[in-house]
């Protein structure tokens, strides 16, 4: 019988072998990297219609995230505040500034500003502000340094994995009630933090909620 | 010194003398010209006509799922209370349809039964298209067929896995691992055979194709050796599946607690049901085949009443589980257990009842018969009429049951729509297609097994090689 195939075949399985394994490895890992949103979500940082500086606004001049976000202690939703409110300072402060022309128009015509929404969860998950902030879930936990940030950016990747990392281990986050709305706030260690934490975890009879209907209804 | 090469043949009695399984006192080269004839003449023109049709069901097929994906799982006869419809019940049919196939080439294998050597090939060839066209079915009813992937236990970004206690779970793994060893022992199989068609290639494109798959064989005593050790291991790792495959589509069934389902004699049962339709369906396959490619002599008539013999047995095992269920559902005193039997017979599914009834008790106890047995036609339409039974009775098992719940307010009457029956047929396309390329590009016999059943390859048989001066010198 004449030879069908050259010699140098005898080795392709071999190399098809391990090109196949490579393949794979590539893509798994470049699935893992570029497919989750640690990558899709985290730095997601639209130019926003009014270059509203959270940096300016909470480390140099000291407001509270409450004073704009109110309902984040009442409702399953944290407001964006109505530009009137903007209005109750910068109908002073920075009064003829063209950067606050929109700011101006909306409170006058009451149009809303077109402020692009950057922290979005699926329409069938249920995320409630209120529950989170009132029991020691720091705004920083999921938002990332806001108060650091001159243009916001998705800090974090809220994939679920994120949220079940907290749900399932609440000590290593919850912390003091007073400090939810200090974003620079740090536990003094790591011992202490899982000492606290599971202590009010205890008090609070926080419970590790994981069942489906917990999120999504 | 010359050493006598006369050896002693010792000739049985004649009542102890098989009959050999090829008829006719066939040689060895007549078999290799036999089957790879097949592949080798100008396609026959009923091949074209029955690949025609196939195809275009097939596209039906495809288009159908098509339909579905696009417009969701409403398109589907599906509504409360009746989520498993049509899909589900295709979907074990199909599955069961499989069985044949491992239980011929792994369990009659290591009983030593010779006589699968002749319909091992085509029955495993029938069970890889029948679980393909199984495994459509679950993935399309999911409704979002683009998130299947999650029934694999994947890494991901939402931190979930599959629920491990779900038997729809196993089912992922069972039916997986299924067609994964049925297609390596279907090809482990086919190896000696694909180098007997490449050494027989006169075109320089059958020579690369039939010369890649062969994977260089060159029938030597090392690479025999080899086979014969992997085929003996994959022969041991199919044996459990036959069993356990079927068993785990049956606690789909059984884990959930309606009455109807939940039973512990549905593993056994439904195995039992899976062979005796994997078997109907190899009769229906092979019967026209051996006409059609002229292979009388090596697909005798004993191989069929064999084959009948099977399904005998099997049927008459299905037959013995509806009766114990319908004793057990009395035996019980649990209402909803009785109610769900009675409505069974004669509730608004009667019909699909005594047809599952009438084709998988009654009709298989034809097989007693050696007329029955020897007459080809008949045996062709009872094992239609097998397959006809068990898919009854999966459509009685899913729909009855879902069909009548606790509640009357839930209680429902479950219609398939056109989609649900072109899908099906489609899948009959799929199975078709692929089954009519294998005919005609793959060797539909294992030559090499074959050959080695017949009385020439004993080396001390008056045929064998002893005569000419044997093994031995």
């Amino acid at each position: 019988m004449s030879d069908i195939f050259p010699k140098w075949t005898n080795k392709l399985p071999a190399y098809l072998l391990a090109a196949g394994a490579m393949m794979g490895t590539a893509v798994v890992a470049g699935v893992w990297y570029y497919f989750t949103p640690k990558y899709t979500r985290v730095g997601y940082q639209p130019i926003q219609p009014v270059s509203f500086s959270h940096h300016i606004h909470v480390e140099q001049l000291g407001m509270d995230c409450r004073y704009c976000h109110t309902g984040v202690e009442k409702s399953s939703h944290s407001n964006i505040p109505a530009s009137t409110l903007c209005m109750n300072c910068h109908n002073q402060v920075l009064k003829e500034d063209p950067r606050l022309a929109l700011v101006r128009e909306s409170a006058a015509t009451g149009k809303p500003i077109p402020w692009v929404w950057i922290h979005k969860t699926p329409d069938f998950v249920f995320f409630n502000h209120a529950v989170h902030v009132n029991r020691g879930i720091s705004c920083v936990h999921c938002h990332g340094q806001i108060n650091l940030m001159d243009e916001v950016q998705h800090a974090k990747p809220l994939s679920m994995a994120f949220c079940l990392d907290c749900h399932r281990n609440p000590e290593a986050f919850i912390r003091p009630p007073d400090q939810v709305f200090n974003l620079n706030w740090q536990p003094e260690s790591q011992t202490k933090q899982l000492a606290d934490g599971a202590r009010l975890v205890r008090e609070w009879r926080v419970e590790k909620l994981e069942n489906c209907s917990a999120c999504h209804r | 010194m010359q050493v006598s090469t006369q050896v002693e043949v010792p000739v049985p009695p004649p009542e102890l003398a098989r009959v050999p399984l090829v008829a006719n006192n066939r040689p060895l080269g007549w078999i290799s010209d036999a089957v790879a004839r097949i592949s080798e003449i100008k396609t026959p023109t009923w091949w074209w006509i029955a690949f025609g049709i196939s195809f275009t069901m097939m596209l039906v097929c495809f288009a159908m799922i098509a339909y579905l994906m696009s417009t969701g799982v409403g398109v589907w006869g599906l509504g409360h209370p009746v989520m498993w419809g049509w899909a589900i019940v295709n979907f074990v049919w199909w599955i069961g349809i499989g069985h044949a196939g491992t239980l011929i080439s792994a369990i009659l294998f290591l009983l030593r039964q010779r006589w699968r050597t002749a319909v091992n090939r085509a029955a495993e060839a029938m069970t890889i298209f029948a679980v393909m066209c199984a495994g459509i079915f679950p993935v399309i009813h999911v409704g979002r067929i683009w998130l299947a992937w999650w029934l694999f236990p994947l890494p991901n970004a939402n931190n979930i896995w599959p629920q491990f206690r779900s038997p729809l779970m196993w089912d992922v793994f069972a039916v997986s691992t299924y067609f994964t060893v049925s297609v390596l022992f279907w090809y482990l199989g086919l190896i000696p055979d694909l180098a007997v068609y490449r050494d027989r290639a006169r075109t320089k494109v059958r020579q690369f194709l039939y010369g890649l798959f062969a994977l260089g064989w060159t029938g030597s005593n090392r690479h025999w050796s080899n086979y014969e050790k992997a085929y003996l291991i994959l022969a041991g790792l199919s044996t459990p599946l036959v069993l356990s495959v079927h068993s785990i589509v049956s606690l789909d069934f059984a884990v959930s607690q309606l009455p109807g389902w939940h039973t512990t004699i549905f593993p056994p049962y439904f195995v039992a049901g899976a062979i005796f339709s994997g078997f109907g369906m190899v009769l229906t396959l092979l019967i026209p085949i051996r006409k059609l490619c002229g292979l009388e002599d090596i697909i005798t008539k004993r191989h069929v009443e064999l084959m009948c013999k099977v399904t005998l047995a099997t049927g008459s095992i299905v037959g013995y589980a509806y009766g114990m269920e319908v004793f057990i559902a009395w035996y019980s005193g649990n209402p909803y257990e009785r109610y769900a039997f009675w409505n069974r017979a004669f509730g608004p599914y009667w019909w699909a009842y005594w047809i599952m009834i009438a084709c998988n008790v009654v009709i298989p106890q034809l097989f007693w018969f050696r007329k029955v047995r020897q007459n080809m036609l008949v045996v062709w339409i009872l094992s239609v009429l097998v397959n006809v039974g068990m898919w009854f009775e999966r459509f009685v098992i899913v729909v009855t049951t879902l069909a009548r719940e606790f509640l009357p307010a839930n209680w429902g009457f479950y219609a398939p729509t056109w989609v649900d029956i072109c899908t099906y047929l489609g899948t009959f396309g799929l199975f078709f297609t692929f089954f009519l390329l294998f005919m005609r590009f793959l060797p539909v016999i294992a030559i090499a097994e074959v050959k080695g059943v017949t009385p020439q390859a004993d080396p001390h048989h008056p045929l064998g090689g002893a005569r000419e001066g044997g093994h031995h010198g």
